[in-house]
């Protein structure tokens, strides 16, 4: 089975392509949601159409915003369990490893197919600790109350186009609440894919982490192969209350006319940890940037990232750091790699306020570049406000070098062999920092790019 | 084992290599002396198919075979190994897993085992007096003149070349360690009958690595054929 060919599944909605305010409507409706968030909708839809579609980063001309299909609804409610998932999509998970990995790695799984989650499961004993590992639109139905408390907190609906028409449109998701205290040892997986062509896919995940509890969140994307672009509009807004662990890892391998541009973003307090760890693989186009706010006194963010723009591909990615607290920590490693034409783009923010003393930041970029046809750029932008603080920035950008290709062919490996070992050595510094089962996979998936097999 | 014939090599357009004429037998040692910019060091990169090294005339003959089409990898697994005089660091990539490649890539129809070979890589760093922390290391990442040099013998040990071309392996060397890389290649000559070319300015390393036979390069043309005392009378008097 192929997962780059569309599962034939049935859907219960399918709108008009296009958006406007009656769609909106009608997917709250159908969601049977509370007034205030009919009311959230309506007033992102607003804000979505007073801003201007964003001429920096790449170019994502190719969306026709009126040819998409905003709302999607695949004919099977969410299923608790595995055999009661329709074949096609069983079909895929399985492809993919998922309930294999679910058995053995994993506390808790999500599964989305276009606007919603079709499958999910948590483990029991994380149940009765009151973890809560839901669909949004479940959460909604079930926590009102949370899901007000921090909905569109950490990334208001102004913040850019794209959040503006997430809150707008936005369906599924992942939300997840950790109480005081609990460590989810194993991480909790969502899947997400794109099943339809001109499908927008606009979840919304939601991650509150509470004083002294620590949790893993893992997502994995994929698409089948459309001709013409779809778009995947995410928002993630993730609160680690003080002294709090979260760790997000994603593995972006969406297919390469899908437009991926989201909005990812972390309030970290006193003591807490944040880490995102990102490897994009796949997409057209791919404008992403997860943030932290280091709130509180010692808060930490760490971001880890791969980038790998083959044929027609650009990943225009980075990081942004704002310190607003004294000895705040703050590291970001980049590494990324082009090919074929490909394109990369290092785009990173980091921010001291006044009175955040002590603060302290690191930024290491490594780009590699694999032909002359290939290029790679870096943007970096520092504000610092403090004059007590700490801030180093280093960026290479290098070329697989002839000699280190001689060096290597003189050994006896062939050039695409001597290649794909220059390239895996220069990810292993930020491979080893990514979970097994996902190092594993991203290996796979770079040697494959390097023996040109994926389209 | 090794026949260069009438060999003519430009780089960038320019002459470098003007009518080579060398051979090297089974076992034998050959020490290629001669000034800095001679040319000793372009007929390495040329034997091992260095593409920036265009050959305009003549060939190179190995184990009966023209080698002058193949590729660098190709050559390697013919069996020809160059010690390089300025190893390239390859950071992320240890020896051993470059080796394990290596390895696979030459013997393709015989299984590997990769902790076979770290058993055997930790051994053979063991009798070149190199630290096993190193081998955790990129290969050739931070590693001082002497320890790329000794990093360089120890794949020769395990990839079994039957022609080891040494370039300039003695410069920035002090003397217990060009005696200990001189064992470890004098015993392969010994024990797998490698032909050995050893390139070099001084006559310094010849002392510990006896040549059978010595060939003085002098503006891309060889200038003179003889015996050991060819050497000996270069360190006393220099070259002219």
């Amino acid at each position: 089975m192929d997962i780059s060919k569309a599962d034939k599944i049935a859907y219960s909605y399918k709108g008009e392509r296009g958006l406007d305010e009656k769609l909106i409507r009608e997917i709250s409706a159908m969601k049977q949601e509370p007034e205030w968030m009919l009311e959230k909708r309506l007033a992102a839809y607003k804000v979505y159409l007073s801003k201007p579609i964003p001429k920096w980063g790449g170019d994502i001309s190719p969306v026709h915003f009126e040819n998409i299909y905003y709302y999607l609804k695949p004919a099977v409610t969410e299923k608790k369990s595995w055999n009661d998932v329709p074949k096609a999509i069983k079909n895929t998970f399985e492809r993919i490893g998922v309930p294999q990995a679910e058995q053995e790695l994993l506390a808790g799984v999500k599964g989305q197919y276009d606007s919603e989650v079709v499958y999910g499961s948590l483990k029991k004993t994380l149940a009765k600790k009151g973890v809560l590992f839901l669909s949004m639109d479940e959460a909604l139905k079930l926590y009102p109350d949370i899901v007000k408390k921090y909905f569109g907190t950490i990334v208001p609906m102004g913040d850019n186009k794209l959040a503006a028409l997430n809150t707008a449109v936005w369906s599924g998701g992942s939300f997840v609440y950790v109480p005081k205290g609990v460590k989810v040892e194993l991480p909790l997986q969502a899947y997400f894919r794109i099943n339809s062509e001109n499908a927008g896919q606009f979840e919304r995940t939601l991650i509150v982490v509470e004083e002294g509890a620590s949790v893993h969140y893992i997502e994995g994307c994929s698409a089948p192969s459309f001709s013409s672009a779809s778009l995947h509009a995410a928002v993630v807004e993730v609160i680690v209350k003080k002294k709090a662990k979260v760790a997000y890892t994603t593995v972006q391998n969406w297919y390469k006319n899908i437009y991926n541009l989201v909005t990812k973003r972390a309030w970290v307090d006193e003591g807490g940890e944040m880490r995102w760890v990102d490897g994009n693989l796949g997409s057209a186009l791919t404008m992403k940037y997860p943030s932290c706010v280091l709130a509180g006194d010692g808060a930490k963010g760490e971001m880890l990232s791969i980038a790998w723009a083959g044929k027609g591909q650009h990943q225009d990615t980075g990081a942004k750091m704002i310190h607003l607290a004294p000895n705040t920590t703050s590291q970001i490693t980049s590494k990324s790699i082009s090919k074929n034409g490909g394109r990369t783009s290092y785009r990173g923010m980091i921010q001291i306020n006044k009175g955040a003393v002590g603060a302290r930041s690191m930024v290491v970029c490594d780009a590699l570049i694999l032909d002359e046809f290939s290029r790679s750029d870096t943007y970096p932008l520092n504000k610092i406000f403090e004059e007590d603080v700490i801030l180093e920035h280093e960026a290479v950008v290098s070329r697989v070098s002839e000699e280190q290709l001689l060096y290597l062919m003189s050994r006896g490996l062939s050039q695409h062999e001597a290649e794909a070992m220059i390239v895996n050595g220069f990810l292993e510094p930020v491979m080893k920092e990514i979970p097994m089962e996902y190092a594993v996979e991203m290996n796979r998936l770079v040697e494959l790019e390097m023996e040109g097999s994926v389209g | 084992m090794l026949k260069i014939s009438n060999l003519k090599v430009n780089i960038e357009e320019k002459e470098i290599l003007k009518k080579i004429n060398l051979s090297i037998k089974e076992g034998e040692v050959l020490a290629l002396m001669g000034p800095n910019g001679s040319g000793k060091s372009s007929l390495a990169s040329t034997i091992i198919g260095n593409p920036k090294y265009e050959v305009t005339k003549g060939k190179i003959d190995f184990e009966g075979e023209n080698i002058l089409s193949m590729t660098s990898d190709q050559r390697a697994n013919k069996g020809i190994y160059l010690a390089f005089q300025y190893p390239v660091a390859i950071p992320g990539v240890t020896v051993r897993e470059m080796l394990l490649t290596a390895l696979r890539a030459k013997y393709k129809e015989i299984k590997i085992s990769a902790l076979e070979l770290k058993r055997t890589i930790e051994n053979e760093a063991e009798k070149l007096h190199l630290s096993n922390e190193l081998l955790n290391r990129g290969l050739n990442e931070g590693f001082s003149g002497g320890e790329k040099k000794k990093m360089e013998i120890l794949q020769m040990r395990i990839l079994k070349p039957r022609l080891l071309i040494l370039d300039e392996i003695d410069s920035g060397l002090d003397i217990d360690a060009l005696a200990t890389i001189a064992k470890n290649v004098a015993e392969m000559v010994k024990e797998n009958k490698m032909s050995v070319l050893v390139i070099t300015h001084y006559q310094r390393i010849l002392n510990y690595l006896i040549p059978d036979r010595v060939a003085v390069m002098k503006d891309g043309r060889i200038v003179e054929n003889g015996g050991k005392e060819v050497a000996n009378r270069l360190e006393k008097h220099g070259y002219k």
